[in-house]
């Protein structure tokens, strides 16, 4: 039998703050370049695992592999994409600058960055159509040009493993689409993106895989398999509403900071 | 107007005041950058009070004051770090206690000694027209060293303030790099000591760093801004000093509080 090697495999762990644990016993398998969703609840435990899967939360037990081997070896495999709310916007750093610091794990620890390090910028930025604003404060852009900041980071870092907390809450149409695209670009050089979102159709209809989580995984597969009533109904209990002709509502409110609820509709 | 500049300086006491005060000037303005944009500038005042019983415990024992404080630097900032980091007492709370034992404990050792006034105000406020030279010379090389080791981890410094999971992705000793960045942090109080005293180098960690994040959009040119602010206000401050005959201490301060303000209202005046 042959054994077709994953990028990344999650294997029985448990994940928690202090003593309270948060995710139990989640165990899945993703291969080269997929596209993976992560979808549940609030407090589900989405940015736990990722905060686990760039290697910021000890695992309480189980382990993480990339390439076969234990997270931290390879060294900059992975790059994180994180919410809006969780960056400093008065922090005095330049467009150029943020999307640098993608180079850095590339770069020795004393060594300045280099004419090929300035190109991969350059063309990171310009990949998501923000090169006119490289030298704008980061704090100075629209909410859509911020995520994209950080989306050209992400690009510069060339990474193996793709993270984004997100991407799709709470942004303008035109940054949504640069998103969906870089998720193409990033397929033809089989990087692996895993994303959280509450959109439920976008899950559906644009990713390889659903993960549906609630503090344990509920179903890991591919949509058809996972958009199931039981799956739903583990992961979101009292929250889905099933019509008549089939279809599922998930009444589900956008992370706390947002108060304005959205429901997103999803047919069987 | 050129004797009224040049007269102080014909003073031994003067230029070596002058020189310490802007190599002060300069390095609580550069680590001060640190201050202001990781909100460290509580840990900054503490950890000056908290060296206070080094410097009176080498007083006792008649050693070198620079080296007392050193040592009671060095344990301060790997304490502060290590109390920090258990998570059972909010970090505020944990430096506020540490802090407020460690001042009382310098005030109870220096008020064993018979001057006691004297001693207290300098240790508090400066004393930098009693700069020896060997102390110029300690404070050069402490300085250099801070300076060049800025330099040579401006990246993961910048990295570990604007985005920790970055430095976790990129697998930086982001936990190594934090004591790292509090020991400057404290040889900088130290040295800062002789200048403008426990009580006010807070302000000078503080206030240039802060009027150059007002003027300036990038980390490094709000670094050179702010060393350039406390050096003149260091200069200037020592001039009003001689001259109106105050604290030294306290008119370097006053005269970066006014570059400050006048930051402060040009900004306002311009959104």
């Amino acid at each position: 039998m042959t054994h077709t090697p994953h990028r990344l495999e999650v294997i029985d762990i448990s994940i928690g703050y202090g003593d309270k644990i948060v995710l139990r016993d989640v165990s899945f398998q993703i291969p080269h370049g997929a596209r993976v969703a992560v979808v549940g609840p609030n407090g589900a435990g989405k940015s736990t695992l990722f905060k686990a899967l760039v290697g910021l939360l000890p695992l309480k037990s189980g382990r993480i592999l990339i390439h076969g081997l234990d997270l931290g070896i390879h060294q900059d495999c992975v790059a994180y994409v994180p919410q809006r709310e969780e960056v400093d916007w008065k922090f005095p750093v330049t467009v150029t600058d943020v999307v640098m610091m993608g180079r850095y794990g590339k770069l020795g620890w004393l060594k300045r960055p280099s004419r090929a390090d300035q190109a991969i910028v350059r063309e990171s930025l310009t990949q998501l159509g923000i090169a006119d604003l490289e030298k704008i404060s980061i704090g100075d852009l629209s909410g859509g040009q911020q995520q994209r900041v950080f989306l050209a980071r992400a690009i510069a870092q060339e990474p193996h493993i793709l993270l984004m907390d997100e991407p799709f809450t709470g942004v303008d149409i035109t940054t949504q689409e640069a998103t969906l695209n870089l998720l193409d670009t990033l397929r033809d050089r089989s990087v692996t993106a895993i994303i959280s979102t509450h959109d439920l159709n976008l899950a559906a209809n644009r990713f390889d895989y659903i993960l549906l989580l609630n503090k344990r995984v509920i179903a890991f597969g591919p949509p058809k398999e996972v958009m199931q009533q039981e799956n739903l109904a583990g992961a979101f209990g009292n929250s889905l509403l099933v019509m008549e002709n089939g279809a599922m509502l998930v009444d589900e409110c956008c992370p706390p900071d947002e108060d304005h609820p959205h429901e997103e509709v999803q047919h069987d | 107007m050129i004797d009224w500049l040049l007269e102080p300086l014909t003073y031994g006491f003067m230029q070596r005041g002058l020189a310490a005060s802007v190599m002060v000037g300069i390095l609580c303005a550069v680590m001060g950058t640190y201050v202001v944009l990781r909100g460290m500038a509580f840990l900054g005042d503490a950890m000056a009070h908290a060296i206070l019983p080094g410097i009176a415990i080498a007083y006792i024992l008649d050693g070198s004051l620079l080296v007392g404080a050193i040592a009671a630097a060095v344990a301060v900032a790997v304490g502060i770090g290590f109390i920090s980091r258990g998570g059972n007492l909010k970090e505020d709370t944990a430096i506020g206690i540490l802090f407020a034992a460690a001042l009382s404990l310098g005030v109870a050792l220096i008020s064993t000694m018979q001057t006691y006034a004297v001693d207290l105000s300098h240790i508090l406020f400066g004393n930098v027209l009693g700069v020896s030279v060997s102390d110029l010379w300690l404070t050069a090389i402490l300085g250099a060293g801070i300076l060049l080791t800025v330099g040579l981890l401006y990246k993961q410094f910048l990295v570990i303030s604007f985005d920790p999971v970055l430095a976790a992705t990129l697998r930086l000793p982001a936990e190594l790099l934090r004591y790292v960045m509090l020991l400057l942090l404290a040889l900088t109080v130290v040295v800062s000591l002789q200048t403008v005293g426990v009580g006010l180098s807070s302000a000078m960690l503080v206030t240039p760093a802060a009027t150059a994040y007002l003027l300036t959009r990038r980390l490094w040119p709000m670094m050179l801004a702010s060393a350039v602010i406390g050096a003149l206000s260091s200069v200037i401050g020592l001039y009003l000093s001689f001259y109106l005959n105050i604290v030294s201490g306290a008119a370097i301060v006053l005269t970066a509080t006014t570059f400050f303000l006048v930051a402060f209202i040009w900004k306002r005046m311009k959104s």
